[in-house]
């Protein structure tokens, strides 16, 4: 299911574009091309740049074992996983910057410092978000936290929600790497942020690359459209549908920010992240208040 | 209802960081022109019961304020031939802090108010406040002229917002009045902005003190 929300987005670009675009199912076959491909591994490099790709799927993937999707419950919840939720995308980060640097070329570098600057910036936009969310249903794990709203939706828990939404937006769109933080088809290292860091990357690893950056887009996914559509209906496929259309709703929406928005300058990205923050953070102080 | 309520006005207090944060004058018009039009609904909302009059008012409300003076403002802008609000008095950064701490005080202290029963789960009162500061901010810390005029529109967009409290007390006509006089200033300071900018070559308003007679 995530490559295909890539899919669903280059679609909906192409749409715009007025060009007919690459067919749905592209990401997968791109994926199952690379994972055919030999790989081209430098010599300056060490353990760490052939397991960092992996080690970010892994803690990626174990985080979307945390997230409920749709009306189900997650297959792992605990009190306080949504620390462990937030700081299994630190590790992936933190390896993929690792493995980053450890190619020693100078565009890596510069990738992972932007990277690391804006993840500084949405974390606790992130935070503020969870906390509001705990106010909001009395829970500390993200399985019954994200599935409150829906039972009590009490009159003064509208707002707020709308707020999360907007900041949660932002943090999607900067996590996973979308348009107006980072545009994800650019040609130019100077102007690359996630894409430098996995220029030497090759082959089967960046084919599990590219899979982990779908995975992000869609556990963030899930988590924003638990804030969005809070509401569910009791016959279970019927959730199930509703899920999979939600989530294509989505896609389609970043994709049309996409091919109404330029990338902003890497200058002004902070203020973006900042008024994520100030969102979310707004939607806590509306609950507390 | 009150969810829905509360929802437009979150997002009025949304567009009121956009309207700080942002630098280009062309997206302050729009984020000013999308709140107007947000505020034409909120009266529809807050009464209960339609009548013609009140739909009327609103449509006006929608037309003069969502399109009417945006249009014009981009008209005057077009004229002028800037785009971007250089250098404010403050930054942009410190002032969309600004926006952010007003609007917080007023969350805070509207529960410290005595507000008649039904309007007090509403967030009428400090979307107002946060509205009108922000229009403060715009217009005391940028100097261009037509910056000025926006942050203009959007204090008066704040003092809307308060008026529909009223909204059953106060006459729809006295709204009217208001959202005329808005109009008719705007109109005449976009002019104003025109003939100065031809006569100065300059829209800066800290320009205006070396005045002599």
């Amino acid at each position: 299911m995530p490559p295909l929300l890539f899919g669903v987005i280059n679609k909906t670009k192409a749409w715009f574009a007025g060009r007919t675009g690459m067919p749905l199912l592209q990401p997968y076959y791109d994926i199952i091309k690379l994972m055919r491909k030999g790989m081209v591994i430098s010599d300056t490099t060490t353990w760490i740049f052939r397991f960092g790709p992996v080690i970010t799927l892994m803690t990626v993937f174990i985080a979307g074992l945390l997230v409920p999707m749709g009306s189900f419950d997650a297959p792992f919840s605990f009190t306080g996983d949504l620390i462990l939720f937030t700081y299994l995308f630190g590790l992936s980060r933190f390896f993929t910057t690792a493995s980053a640097l450890d190619t020693g070329s100078s565009f890596e570098g510069m990738g992972s410092s932007r990277e690391v600057t804006f993840a500084a910036f949405s974390e606790p936009a992130l935070f503020f978000a969870f906390a509001a969310l705990v106010k909001m249903s009395g829970s500390f794990s993200l399985s019954s936290m994200l599935h409150s709203p829906l039972e009590e939706l009490s009159i003064d828990i509208a707002a707020p929600l709308v707020l999360l939404a907007i900041g949660l937006y932002i943090v999607m769109l900067a996590e996973s790497c979308r348009i107006p933080v980072d545009d994800p088809n650019t040609h130019l290292e100077l102007t690359m942020i996630h894409e430098a860091m996995v220029l030497d990357h090759s082959g089967p690893l960046f084919g599990i690359i590219s899979y982990a950056s779908a995975l992000k887009l869609f556990i963030l996914g899930t988590v924003l459209l638990h804030v969005i559509f809070p509401f569910r209906i009791s016959i279970s496929w019927v959730n199930w549908l509703l899920y999979i259309l939600e989530m294509l709703v989505l896609a389609v929406s970043i994709g049309v920010v996409e091919s109404v928005m330029a990338r902003l300058q890497m200058k002004h990205v902070p203020y973006l992240l900042i008024s994520a923050i100030l969102f979310c953070a707004f939607g806590f102080v509306l609950i507390f208040r | 209802m009150t969810n829905l309520i509360n929802s437009l006005l979150v997002l009025i207090l949304a567009l009121n960081l956009f309207a700080l944060g942002s630098s280009r004058i062309q997206s302050i018009i729009h984020t000013a022109a999308i709140q107007g039009v947000l505020l034409g609904f909120l009266p529809l909302l807050v009464h209960s019961h339609l009548n013609l009059s009140l739909l009327f008012a609103s449509l006006t409300a929608i037309m003069i304020k969502g399109v009417l003076i945006p249009h014009m403002m981009s008209r005057a802008l077009r004229n002028v031939q800037i785009k971007l609000e250089v250098e404010p008095l403050i930054g942009l950064m410190p002032s969309l802090m600004l926006g952010a701490i007003a609007t917080t005080f007023a969350l805070l202290f509207t529960n410290q108010m005595p507000l008649v029963a039904e309007h007090t789960g509403k967030l009428i009162v400090p979307a107002a406040i946060s509205t009108m500061l922000t229009g403060f901010i715009l217009l005391t810390t940028r100097f261009k002229a037509l910056t000025q005029v926006i942050g203009y529109l959007i204090l008066e967009n704040g003092i809307y917002i308060f008026g529909i409290l009223l909204m059953g007390a106060m006459p729809m006509v006295i709204e009217m009045g208001v959202l005329l006089d808005v109009f008719v200033a705007i109109f005449v300071s976009c002019i104003i902005i025109g003939k100065i900018n031809k006569s100065f070559s300059t829209m800066d308003t800290r320009m205006l003190s070396s005045l002599k007679e």
